[in-house]
């Protein structure tokens, strides 16, 4: 598995954590000192053109932030699956982005930029600061009038990649570019407007220009890694965890985990829809193998407590989406024990055990349906107390690596 | 305004009086490959990216729940941030905020350039700017919550990972402050 990101609440306890985030936050506010964000004139002259740091300066620490991160990616040394990808509300992140411009350029700062300047004792920037903290008490009065809206358009984890279906490398070079441009188109503004004398901007920009492309072909030539690559540098260890059964939870540990309030149990039945319309466990949700590609970003924002327990008629199927779910990273899952064949067989009524069907085949459905009643059958959802059941359990929740909320959480 | 030689001394205030003489600003593109760094270690490290509003945000929250915590209990969207017994500064983005305070103050420190100041156009009085301040701070605050994110933790951490969402909030930000830019010329110019 790839070592990074880190679980760090695991490394250094609750708090402990958080001193990492302060050294990141520290490092964040020099940063954005020492390139003049703190002076909001020199935020607004990016609107006039006559001083482009702001767009220089973001830019560029989006490409060379991009460009690490997928070459780790592609390393395997970092895991894109665990970083947060702020998910996409379309429309109230235009609304809010140009009601955001036009704060810009009204108070001259952003919410970031404003604590470097309250910081540095610029009285703009406290005034700003207070008004941040009054728009923001404004929206959480507010924002239930409208919730509707603010929680539309929502595309989820939804990348540029996933939108242009370009390989993640090509897309990499294509914002390289973009950026280049933007910064050459930059400088000529600056010239034209801000009297700049075009002399005055370092050479080695060409060679730093240079070296990210460098950067972004040796991503786009290595690739990303397909689930079959993650699985590769994973099966050694997993494939004895599968062979040892600690993952393979028997029925009654699915029912028991099912009533534990503490948890939320997310059963994955990974049959065809029509074996899952002739009996299936209630709550449980039917992803064939092939949609589960579709659903994992979705798992990753499920919370922390979450348990997935995949299921098949017996376990093949639900063996190889415990494995692609694996792959990706996504904590907590289990498959269960013999499937539904054994499920039935453990709660069915006589009724529903009668009509054995010995002569089906792997992984099929080995009892005979006349019709399909799906989750309305006692067997369904057994009652636990009628249930003396003995087995081994063996869920443990283990950290969740992935953030549940990021961006401005 | 325009009378600058070189991109270092762009629009610095001329450190008179002050016996400290403030440091010119670093090159844009030097600040933008750092910041860069500092927002892949972030990712490298930890999975999220930078956040300001957010740590601004549960900060309010945390004093509105110590002024009327029934109100913050009956809220919806205050709920998932402090309802009940949830300490709202129980949040990794407000330790990046109380970073991003301190790096700033040492950086401002550490070059001269702390110093008691209103940074504005030449045509409009200190009152007028702060008032400016304040109004366009609000939209920001406002505006930030609506897109879940600001500059920070949509555009720059959400652009970096390439999210669909985050590039399009980052044009808005630019058309937006561009649309009115034209406009305003007359408060920074």
């Amino acid at each position: 598995m790839s070592p990074f990101p880190l679980s760090l609440s695991t490394i250094f306890g609750h708090w402990g954590a958080y001193v990492v985030y302060l050294i990141i936050g520290f490092g964040f506010g020099y940063v954005l000192e020492i390139a003049g964000f703190g002076n909001s004139k020199k935020l607004a002259a990016q609107f006039y053109f006559k001083d482009l740091t702001v767009l220089k300066v973001m830019f560029s620490a989006i490409i060379v932030a991009m460009s690490l991160i997928f070459t780790a990616s592609a390393l395997g040394l970092l895991d894109y699956n665990l970083i947060w990808v702020n998910p996409t509300y379309l429309w109230p992140g235009i609304l809010g982005g140009l009601i955001m411009g036009f704060g810009f350029i009204i108070g001259g700062f952003c919410p970031g930029t404003s604590m470097v300047a309250a910081a540095t004792a610029k009285i703009d920037g406290i005034f700003f600061v207070l008004g941040v903290f009054f728009g923001i008490f404004l929206f959480g009065e507010t924002v239930e009038n409208y919730s509707v809206f603010w929680t539309s358009s929502y595309l989820g984890r939804f990348t540029l990649q996933d939108w242009l279906g370009l390989p993640t490398g090509v897309v990499v070079l294509i914002v390289i570019f973009m950026a280049l441009f933007m910064f050459w188109g930059g400088e000529k503004l600056e010239v034209i407007f801000g009297g700049k004398n075009p002399a005055s901007e370092p050479k080695w920009r060409y060679a730093a220009a240079g070296a990210l492309v460098l950067v972004g072909v040796f991503a786009l030539v290595m690739g990303q890694p397909t689930a079959e690559d993650r699985w590769a540098r994973l099966a050694p260890e997993k494939n004895a965890v599968l062979a040892n059964r600690e993952v393979q939870i028997h029925p009654g540990e699915l029912l028991e985990i099912t009533s534990d309030t503490t948890l939320k149990v997310m059963m994955l039945d990974v049959r065809s829809e029509a074996d899952y319309n002739l009996f299936h466990i209630l709550d449980s949700r039917n992803i064939p193998l092939a949609d589960l590609p579709n659903i994992v970003a979705d798992l990753h924002f499920e919370p922390a407590n979450t348990v997935f327990v995949t299921m098949s008629n017996d376990e093949e199927a639900a063996t190889e989406a415990w494995k692609y779910l694996v792959a990706e990273a996504v904590p907590n899952v289990y498959i269960l024990e013999g499937g539904i064949n054994n499920w039935i067989a453990t709660f069915g009524d006589d009724d529903l055990t009668k009509r054995f069907n010995a002569g089906a085949g792997d992984d099929q459905l080995c009892y005979i349906f006349d019709s399909a009643l799906g989750e309305r059958y006692s067997a369904a959802e057994p009652d636990a107390e009628e249930f003396e059941l003995e087995y081994v359990p063996k869920v443990k929740l283990e950290i969740k690596r992935a953030p549940t909320s990021g961006g401005c959480g | 305004m325009a009378t600058y030689t070189s991109s270092e001394t762009a629009v610095q205030e001329p450190a008179k009086k002050a016996e400290r003489v403030a440091k010119d600003y670093v090159n844009p593109y030097f600040a933008g490959i750092l910041l860069g760094l500092v927002l892949f270690f972030a990712f490298f490290i930890s999975g999220n990216g930078l956040g300001a509003s957010g740590g601004m945000n549960r900060m309010l929250v945390f004093i509105e729940d110590l002024i009327a915590p029934q109100h913050v209990d009956r809220t919806p969207y205050l709920i998932d941030m402090a309802g009940g017994n949830k300490n709202p500064l129980d949040s990794w983005v407000v330790f990046v905020s109380v970073g991003t305070i301190l790096g700033g103050f040492v950086s401002g420190w550490r070059n001269g350039r702390f110093k008691v100041e209103t940074n504005k156009g030449p045509n409009i009085s200190n009152k007028m700017r702060w008032m400016m301040a304040f109004i366009g701070g609000a939209l920001m605050g406002y505006g930030a919550r609506m897109a879940r994110g600001c500059t920070s933790g949509q555009a720059l951490s959400g652009g970096a990972v390439l999210s669909v969402g985050s590039w399009a909030f980052m044009f808005a930000v630019f058309g937006g402050a561009y649309l009115l830019a034209y406009s305003l010329r007359k408060f920074w110019n």
